[in-house]
């Protein structure tokens, strides 16, 4: 007897969405729609339809539906976020430490958020392995939050964090620009000798009265090698023009074609070598001046990319900018004059791209996962205020029964009244060196 | 010959061109006329809308306001068809001027060494050619005040107008003392102190408070007795007298419900007589208390995660309209320390639609904080009489979509450019491109 299981905790829901205005991103904006999910999936968008039985019937008049919102850049949902023990450590994976209890993660669907990229820290110039979650908030297992079929992905990070990092703190390479330059190259041309090596076992062995031993195995160069065979995309943390067109270089020296830089607040300036080499941006849309390698940042950012024709989203990297990217993603219209579709692409199709999931999820399509947002008010409007968002077709966030708590479980040692207030003072990439900084530098 | 010539000649023009016309685009002086702002739609916030109306500015402050006023002579015209005015909006909690880049120690100037150190201006630190002012005002946000922060009462903050080259062109006519109220309770999980500890380290810290308060007030005494000739060189007791006799109030700095409470019953047992509360990130847990103490609040930011991770999560956009709800008089900050003091219009908007509503909120970052800091005579909304600080836009402007196309300070035509506008129009189509000719 065959028994197919689903997915594990892949719960998936049936629902009809009546007479909405459904913002498509792909398909233009369609006034008075009904969206008909069937089994966690768009089955049919059109006037009139009606719902079969046993169908949760949603009315959305005078609402507008948006394909749930895609971070390409959080650390949520995620218990560890730097090994920052070494330059390279592309053997690690964020992974491993899923943490379906985290209650940003419940934030980020009452901000209409249904998939994020949960990354791995900037401490290293070769993070660790990312992964793409969806928010399916309320379940308890961790492997139920992964992305089934979302490709790998990895972190690497130029400039001021791994310098500072390794090179300020550890007193080894990398401590410059041109050392990061090197950390990669080191890393790739190991990589590339022992996939070759690997390679010419696996031939040998075949061969009749092969004696020999295979290379040592090391995960670290198979993950890299993985890179190098197109099978992982590279999500770089970058922030300055030049360091940019650096690593643009590099990847073009050895055959890697997809990479994403992350923040690439400079990316304004090498736009055009971006746009030619088929390289993304993910950034924010207005921060700036928190560091140094920001200072010479502009709002305007993700319209000159966007107009170069470099795929551009705009990430949060952060639990309270990533409630309300749909406002982050309007302010390209002041900064650069982008259409409605152009602005909500920035949060939906063109992270799914990024993530290479824009087959599944990103806009309101056939055949596409029912990750659904029903908003009051235009999604780009200031007074756009999320209802209801859906994951696989399951309501997971619904403003008129949200309650105070929506925790999942409460750590017994977690104080009632405690209150952290402190600011973030820059893209928390850093996340987990706070302690070491203080030791290192006396300062965060 | 003649040939080559003649197209040196030419590109020498063009290059010439090319390189005046850039500088002169990108001038960031302001002008100063007798402007009439003429078939607006005026929010004057005090006194409804007014369409198809005028307003005239001359000498810095506005002159005349309505549908039926006669353009001076003279007058630089500006046709405002379609456009609306409103007050330029106040950020009434922001380090605009005294930190430039936010992880760089070297550029922050908001948090001097010492507890009790009144004395210590924000004013003559502000760096007035911030290149964050520009950016900032160019977004509709005129007038901040600049916040000394650091330990108990690390300095006195100033509200400046985002528009001058000297502390006393940008001064907008306010100060007050700054107190960081301490926090009584645990601040999360890794603070590993014991309950004793704790209690131990605040009373401490509120005994320092006391016996300053106490001084200032001897002092206070002192000084009148002298009429102030004679009294020993002691700034802080100088910096805290205007408190002590009311002409300037404290401005405490106050998040955790708890400590609303203890900062509320300290004020009123050492008999304050000019308090403000700023930050009140969980005011919405003790409105009622903040209500009946008559105390007004600065509230923000808006854009925040809830203090606590079992409140609602909307608690902080709500927050303001909370507080509103229950009797508190409430103006907006954005506490903003990174450059990003231009999205108060945004804080705003929020407040608006989770609670506090758009009339409200539009006063919450125009009138009410002008009145919170006693310069509602010359800020704050559009009057004859007033200074004129002010925006035109073609909407909104809490609106993302809309575009502030001018804005005036103190009656100056500030120039619509910042660095991040000019990096747009060198970037947007870059020369060269992939390739160099």
């Amino acid at each position: 007897m065959l028994v197919t299981l689903p997915a594990l905790g892949q719960q998936t829901g049936n629902m009809l969405i009546r007479n909405a205005t459904v913002l498509t991103i792909t398909k233009g904006t369609q006034a008075n729609t009904d969206v008909l999910i069937k089994d966690g999936k768009i089955a049919q968008v059109g006037k009139s339809l009606t719902a079969p039985t046993g169908y949760t019937v949603q009315d959305a008049t005078g609402m507008f539906v948006m394909p749930g919102i895609i971070d390409a850049h959080s650390h949520q949902g995620i218990d560890a976020i730097n090994e920052w023990t070494a330059p390279v450590t592309a053997e690690v994976a964020v992974g491993d430490a899923i943490n379906p209890f985290d209650v940003a993660l419940y934030r980020a669907l009452a901000g209409g958020v249904t998939t994020i990229h949960a990354m791995h820290g900037s401490a290293n110039a070769i993070g660790g392995q990312c992964q793409t979650l969806k928010l399916r908030y309320g379940v308890l297992e961790p492997e139920a939050l992964r992305m089934q079929g979302a490709p790998r992905t990895i972190k690497f990070a130029l400039g001021e964090n791994p310098t500072r990092v390794h090179g300020g703190g550890n007193n080894i390479v990398p401590r410059t620009r041109m050392g990061v330059e090197f950390v990669m190259r080191e890393a790739f041309s190991k990589a590339k000798a022992y996939a070759a090596a690997v390679d010419t076992y696996t031939k040998a062995k075949t061969q009749k009265g092969f004696r020999g031993a295979p290379p040592e195995y090391n995960y670290r160069l198979e993950t890299l090698a993985e890179i190098l065979k197109g099978n992982i995309i590279i999500h770089c943390h970058s922030y300055r023009a030049d360091e940019i067109y650096m690593m643009l270089q590099v990847c073009k020296d050895f055959g890697i074609k997809k990479i994403v830089f992350q923040h690439v607040n400079e990316g304004f300036k090498v736009a055009p070598e971006l746009a030619a080499y088929g390289a993304m941006a993910s950034v924010f849309a207005d921060w700036w001046a928190y560091k140094f390698e920001v200072y010479y940042s502009t709002a305007y950012n993700a319209a000159i990319l966007t107009r170069n024709g470099v795929t551009t989203s705009i990430n949060s990297d952060d639990p309270e900018l990533m409630r309300h990217l749909y406002h982050e993603a309007g302010k390209t219209q002041k900064y650069g004059a982008l259409s409605d579709d152009e602005a909500l692409a920035l949060i939906t199709l063109n992270p799914a791209k990024q993530l290479g999931i824009d087959h599944r999820v990103g806009s309101i399509e056939v055949g596409k996962d029912a990750d659904l947002v029903i908003f009051q008010n235009h999604p780009l409007s200031v007074y756009g205020v999320p209802q209801v968002t859906i994951v696989d077709g399951v309501v997971r966030f619904d403003r008129t029964k949200d309650a105070d708590d929506m925790r999942l479980a409460v750590d017994p040692n977690e104080p009632v009244e405690a209150v952290e207030l402190q600011q973030r003072d820059h893209d928390s990439c850093l996340e987990g060196l706070d302690g070491a900084f203080d030791t290192i530098f006396g300062l965060n | 010959m003649k040939k080559l010539t003649a197209f040196l000649y030419t590109s020498a023009t063009v290059a010439l061109a090319l390189a005046i016309q850039p500088l002169a685009a990108q001038s960031q002086k302001s002008t100063h006329a007798t402007y009439a702002l003429t078939h607006a739609s005026i929010e004057t916030v005090t006194k409804g809308v007014i369409q198809d109306g005028t307003v005239v500015i001359s000498q810095g402050k506005i002159t005349a306001v309505g549908t039926s006023v006669t353009v001076p002579a003279g007058a630089e015209i500006i046709d405002c068809r379609g456009r609306w005015i409103y007050p330029g909006m106040i950020d009434a909690n922001t380090k605009l001027g005294l930190s430039e880049v936010a992880s760089d120690p070297r550029t922050r100037d908001f948090n001097e060494v010492g507890d009790i150190v009144p004395q210590m201006r924000a004013l003559t630190a502000v760096n007035p050619n911030s290149v964050l002012i520009p950016v900032t005002r160019v977004s509709g946000v005129t007038t901040v005040i600049a916040t000394p922060e650091g330990d108990l009462m690390p300095g006195t903050a100033a509200l400046i107008n985002l528009h001058g080259y000297t502390p006393d062109q940008m001064f907008a006519g306010f100060e007050g003392v700054v107190i960081m109220w301490p926090q009584s309770g645990r601040r999360g999980g890794f603070d590993k102190r014991t309950d004793e500890e704790i209690k131990r380290e605040y009373d401490k810290r509120i005994n320092k408070l006391n016996e300053a308060w106490q001084k200032a007030g001897e002092y206070h005494k002192i000084d009148s007795a002298l009429q102030s000739k004679g009294v020993t060189y002691y700034p802080e007791m100088q910096a805290l007298l205007p408190v002590v006799r009311g002409e300037r109030p404290f401005i405490i700095q106050v998040d955790v419900a708890r400590d609303i409470l203890n900062a509320l019953t300290w004020v009123r047992e050492k008999k304050v007589k000019k308090v403000i509360l700023s930050g009140v990130s969980e005011g919405w847990r003790v409105a009622t208390e903040i209500a009946k103490a008559n105390i007004p609040v600065i509230a923000g930011p808006v854009l925040a995660v809830p203090t606590r991770d079992y409140d609602r999560y909307d608690k902080a956009y709500a927050n303001p309209g909370l507080l509103h709800k229950a009797g508190v008089k409430v103006a907006l900050g954005t506490t903003d320390d990174r450059g990003n003091v231009r999205n108060l219009p945004y804080h705003a908007g929020y407040a608006a639609a989770y609670g506090l509503g758009r009339e409200q909120a539009l006063k919450a970052v125009t009138i009410v904080p002008a009145e919170i800091f006693g310069v509602a005579d010359r800020l704050g909304s559009i009057e004859v009489g007033k200074n004129a600080t002010l925006l035109i836009s073609d909407g909104d402007p809490f609106e993302t979509k809309t575009t502030i196309h001018q804005v005036f300070i103190d009656g100056w035509k500030i120039p619509m450019k910042s660095r991040q506008t000019e990096l747009y129009d060198e970037f947007l189509q870059r020369t060269p491109g992939v390739t160099k000719q």
